[in-house]
């Protein structure tokens, strides 16, 4: 029952792994993109004992966008669905001191990710199908002064994925945004969240899943989210411009 | 962060981690007074400690699988269910299970869980062939019966005494069908109750639900249930179809804590009622699912709320064979004229004891819940009273209370263990609020 393969780009992540599982369990074999493979073999071995599927690893890196047309054309195999799950918060304080650092996030988040998307789109676009799974946030949804740097990256993300949609809606190829609120990760480890908004890796996971299949376009990650955003976003910039939050 | 075990009672405000390699975990180690947890389904406050939890949750890979040998190498972290759903379907089955599958691989050696097949294949420690440590001095060290085997010995059952344990290497059972032939056998009292397993130790399984309740000449009156993996012969086509099936049982969450007057002597009176009057009806043998033979409580997702916001306790204890009989007629004898608003309790015939400290040895063991409250605390102490004086021990997996001079004297074996972790250095890395409370 080879269902064919999933890309899972930024592999190494808690989101990303909980999607590899999540698409491994339903048949789908897995090729797995990261930076580095020094930690890899365990999490292969765990996959494809836990779900009998093929499993290989392909190093990848979000910032050598010349690389990306090579690594696409190196797939032994062109995946039926690619998730890219590559992320990076940064620290907003030290985007501000150093823009340097800034453009390292806003490229992680959105150029990086939006390049190796173009690529993929390109040949989903000649074979006529595929899913696109961009995990971008809400924190792109509206430029909060504590972290607007990675927000306004994550905005450019999802208006690259709107647009991308818009684009390949007729060519037999899905895209689907993810906006997750808060998620139980190593990227948010350090901080503590208020355990209601806050989502474990397996929830984004079943609602890719979920949204692949019912070819949905975009997806929060507990409701309470898209209530909260919406609420957010009708603030009057008058008075949002002096809140803190 | 709030930390208890399933009973939910002690809870303590302490810190916990969760590295995700060796290094990470090395260093939380060398800090001090460290305990493991794994998932937290040890009822009382094995699994916590005041300064330094350590979650295994990211150690949670498995690494290889022979099928010619049924030998799993896996992280500690790696939960029970996950070794099932990934191996029945090739024919394989853990050898020993505790009653919910929501343990990781770390706690069931930790504890050295006992399944339903104790009195004849023993405990978790005969199907260990070795572990990965991290130990007092924060090395990583592989034990084994050969290799480090005074450590291999102590630590399985040692409660998380003994060190971190990162990786371990068990073996799974085949089977021919994921199916159980369950045999029902209603009893009068618990006489009968004890005959039924002595009459039946060659059955693979064997367990018996008490009703603590009834008193008089139906003391201790009983469903003894018994099991074989069923042969291929015996299931019918749509069975043969689903051999090694893993089908995910529908399940209910209990969202909130109940109210506490939910549990009282009436409702568990009519609750047992209403089981016996089952047990009754389904008398003999039938075919039952792996799922609903071994975990029957896993079909409600935190049913630990059910005895309302100050939590339970669990009591469980073993009488050795000698003393059994007597030793359970008092016991059962106290808690019916108390009724202390346990549903059930569960009665068990366990083999030969394995592990340094581990808790099983040849009798019965006894198991039963009671909601937190004063009375019930009174219980306990004179439920341990007897079993002292039956020369009886105490699971320390269930235990949430126990004072020290209690488990002193239950056990001689605990002095040798106290000087092995004072010997090596493992009672200052190591520690549990349970192991302060008992002075281990
Ligand atoms: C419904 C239910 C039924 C049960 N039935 C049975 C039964 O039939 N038979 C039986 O024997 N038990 C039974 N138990 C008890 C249970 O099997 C044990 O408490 C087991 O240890 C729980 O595993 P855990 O992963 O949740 O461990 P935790 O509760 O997290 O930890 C338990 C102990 O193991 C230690 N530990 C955990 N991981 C490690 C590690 N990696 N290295 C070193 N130490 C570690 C902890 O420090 C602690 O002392 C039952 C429990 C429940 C809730
Ligand atoms: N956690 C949340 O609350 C939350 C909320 C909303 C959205 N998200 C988004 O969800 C996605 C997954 O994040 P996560 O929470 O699972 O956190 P994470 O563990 O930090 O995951 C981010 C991943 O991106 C990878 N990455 C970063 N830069 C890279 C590069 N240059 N090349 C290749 N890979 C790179 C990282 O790889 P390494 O492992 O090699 O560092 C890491 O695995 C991210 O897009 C994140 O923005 C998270």
């Amino acid at each position: 029952m080879n269902k064919g393969n999933v890309l899972i780009l930024g592999a190494r992540s808690d989101i990303a792994k909980a999607i590899a599982h999540k698409f491994a369990a339903d048949g789908y074999s897995i090729q797995l993109a990261v930076r580095g493979m020094s930690d890899m073999e365990s999490y292969v071995s765990d996959l494809a004992l836990r779900h009998r599927v093929s499993v290989t690893t392909h190093e990848f890196d979000v910032l050598a966008i010349d690389r990306h047309l090579s690594f696409v054309e190196g797939l032994e195999e062109l995946p039926v669905v690619a998730v890219c799950a590559v992320g990076l918060m940064g620290n907003q304080s030290e985007s501000e001191e150093n823009v340097a650092s800034a453009i390292q996030v806003m490229r992680s988040n959105f150029e990086g990710p939006a390049s190796i998307f173009s690529h993929l789109a390109n040949c989903f676009e000649v074979r006529g199908s595929g899913t696109l799974v961009g995990i971008s946030s809400v924190a792109g949804i509206r430029g909060r002064a504590s972290n607007y740097v990675y927000g306004s990256a994550k905005a450019g993300f999802s208006a690259f994925l709107s647009g991308l949609r818009n684009r390949l809606s007729t060519k037999g190829v899905h895209v689907i945004t993810v906006l997750p609120g808060f998620v139980n990760t190593k990227m948010t480890e350090a901080l503590s969240l208020p355990p209601a908004l806050t989502a474990e890796p397996v929830e984004v996971a079943d609602a890719v899943f979920k949204a692949t299949v019912r070819k949905k376009n975009v997806v929060y990650v507990r409701s309470i989210w898209q209530l909260i955003m919406l609420i957010i976003s009708t603030i009057p910039e008058q008075i949002f411009k002096k809140l803190k939050i | 962060m709030k930390l208890s075990g399933w009973g939910r009672y002690p809870t303590h405000n302490v810190r916990e981690s969760a590295p995700r390699s060796i290094e990470q975990l090395q260093e939380f180690v060398a800090a001090g007074s460290a305990v493991a947890r794994g998932n937290g389904r040890s009822y009382g406050d094995s699994a916590v400690s005041a300064f330094n939890t350590i979650s295994t949750r990211h150690f949670n890979k498995m690494i290889s699988f022979d099928t010619q040998t049924g030998t799993l190498v896996a992280e500690a972290g790696v939960l029970l269910g996950d070794v099932i759903s990934s191996f029945l379907p090739l024919g394989f089955f853990p050898y020993v299970t505790p009653g919910t599958k929501y343990v990781t691989l770390g706690g069931m050696l930790a504890a050295d869980v006992h399944g339903k097949n104790h009195h004849l294949e023993g405990s978790m420690y005969n199907y260990v062939d070795w572990f990965e440590i991290i130990d007092a001095s924060s090395k990583m060290i592989r034990c084994s019966r050969k290799e480090n085997s005074e450590l291999f010995s102590w630590t399985i059952g040692g409660m998380g005494l003994t060190g971190i344990i990162v990786r371990v290497a068990i073996r799974l059972r085949p089977i021919e069908s994921a199916w159980i032939a369950q045999t029902t056998v209603p009893v009068k009292n618990l006489n009968e109750a004890i005959d039924a397993f002595e009459n039946n130790l060659s059955s693979t399984y064997s367990v018996a639900w008490i009703d603590c309740l009834s008193s008089g000449g139906s003391l201790g009156r009983s469903i003894v249930m018994l099991g074989e993996h069923a042969h291929e012969s015996v299931l019918d086509d749509v069975q043969k179809k689903t051999l090694f099936k893993h089908v995910d049982r529908a399940k209910w969450t209990l969202p909130v804590a109940l109210p506490r007057c939910l549990l009282n002597r009436v409702t568990v009176k009519v609750f047992n009622a209403m089981y016996f009057r089952y047990g009754q009806k389904t008398k003999g043998t039938r075919l039952v699912s792996w799922d609903s033979f071994f975990y029957p409580l896993d079909a409600l997702l935190g049913w630990n709320k059910i005895y309302g916001r100050r939590g339970f306790l669990q009591f469980q204890c073993v009488i050795p064979l000698e003393k059994s009989s007597e030793g359970l007629h008092e016991l059962v004898t106290e808690i019916s004229s108390t009724g202390g608003g346990s549903f059930l309790a569960v009665l068990k015939r366990l083999g030969e004891s394995a592990g340094g400290i581990s808790f099983p040895m040849s009798g019965y063991t006894l198991a039963l819940d009671f909601p937190v409250n004063g009375r019930n605390m009174k219980l306990m102490d004179r439920l341990e009273q007897i079993t002292l004086q039956y020369g009886g021990r105490f699971y320390l997996a269930k235990d949430a209370r126990m004072s020290k001079s209690t488990f002193r004297s239950s056990d001689s074996r605990v002095t040798d263990f106290i000087s092995m972790r004072e010997n090596s250095g493992m009672n200052q890395n190591f520690e549990s609020m349970q192991s302060t409370r008992l002075g281990l």
